[in-house]
């Protein structure tokens, strides 16, 4: 654990984790139109971190990111989720309401009912939901992850 | 004697698995009531195009908040696992 | 018969999967065998909602109104990521063990037994 893996694997793991990210941010954002969703491209997303983690050095990813923003990613992204659910109510609808659903605003335009081609600015709190757990799922598989890692680490070094 | 019990157990779950893999009808679900009415009323009572997205996060929010809480604790519970320990504090098995 | 060779495969692998935790003495072994039989029970429901000549719920570009049913898929959604979840944990209860007995071979971790 303590080596990191040669120039060639390292190179190309660098390269692929952007077209990774941008792939897992699609899949995500895309969610109510296409295939996929939160889970999934947030699956998607973690792989690309964890890629990365078996690639380099654990030193050198701690160096690019923290701990501590992977754990904010989880807890901001559970509460943006349960906030976004909570918020129909001050509005005057019940608990999981879809309020925003055809009021013309952000993801509030009106679908074309039946077999139609995909309008992305569509489907009310989905979309937004969609991405509250697609950073949830992030955060949370990587630090899975990272955790199991470090725990490897410490028990070589330790004893 | 444990193995010949664990074999037993096998073979009982086998022959029942099996008799009910062959005798349910495929392909021709008999009750679909509920799915049919999300076919026929999920795109305009949630606007999103994919009824399977429509029914995790809005028909069937509640069990999302269960699952996200549930991988939030399994998070939680890895992390309280493998937490940095000082010298002194060590497992009590001893 | 060859009909139902979707509830064939799904029996089978249930029961491949019971053999594993059944019959097996190390961990990682056990832990396996748990995912297989939630692989089998995941494919169980898909398998479940399948109607002839039917496509995935999805409104996009699709091309003809028949549809598979879609709350087992959503079911199914729900249950894949509580099995990642409890895989982690138990993939990390399994390495503190290792830590402290050395082993994985479930007959030699005693120290429970007194």
């Amino acid at each position: 654990m303590s080596d990191c893996m040669s120039k060639l694997v390292r190179t190309t793991a660098d390269v692929m984790f952007l077209f990774i990210t941008v792939f897992g941010f699609y899949i995500v954002l895309h969610g109510h139109l296409t295939p996929g969703g939160g889970f999934q491209g947030g699956a998607i997303v973690a792989g690309g971190f964890i890629l990365l983690i078996v690639a380099n050095r654990l030193e050198d990813f701690l160096k690019w990111f923290q701990k501590r923003s992977f754990q904010s990613c989880e807890v901001s992204g559970l509460v943006l989720f349960i906030g976004t659910a909570l918020a129909a109510i001050p509005l005057g609808y019940i608990f999981f309401k879809n309020f925003l659903n055809g009021a013309g605003g952000l993801f509030g335009q009106a679908v074309p009912f039946g077999i139609n081609s995909g309008i992305l600015n569509t489907a009310g709190t989905i979309p937004i939901m969609n991405i509250a757990v697609g950073i949830e799922v992030l955060g949370g598989l990587s630090i899975i992850v990272l955790y199991m890692t470090s725990g490897i680490r410490s028990h070589e070094e330790g004893e | 004697m444990r193995s010949l019990a664990v074999w037993f157990t096998l073979v009982i779950l086998g022959i029942g698995l099996l008799f009910t893999a062959v005798t349910i009808p495929f392909g021709s679900p008999a009750m679909s009531d509920m799915d049919d009415y999300f076919i026929a009323h999920g795109q305009e009572q949630t606007g999103a195009n994919n009824i399977v997205t429509s029914i995790v996060f809005d028909f069937r929010g509640f069990d999302t908040i269960g699952e996200a809480s549930v991988l939030f604790t399994a998070v939680f519970g890895v992390s309280v696992l493998f937490r940095v320990r000082k010298k002194e504090e060590d497992y009590e098995y001893e | 018969m060859i009909d139902n060779l979707p509830f064939l495969v799904v029996a089978v692998t249930i029961l491949l999967g019971l053999y594993t935790i059944l019959l097996k003495k190390d961990l990682i072994k056990i832990i396996m065998g748990i995912s297989i039989v939630e692989s089998g029970v995941n494919l169980f429901l898909i398998v479940l909602g399948y109607r002839w000549d039917s496509i995935a719920p999805i409104f996009t570009g699709a091309p003809s109104l028949a549809m598979v049913m879609p709350t087992v898929q959503a079911l199914t959604l729900t249950s894949i990521v509580i099995g990642v979840a409890t895989l982690a944990l138990m993939l990390s209860m399994v390495m503190i063990i290792f830590r402290y007995y050395k082993t994985t071979d479930v007959s030699k971790v005693t120290k429970l037994q007194g």
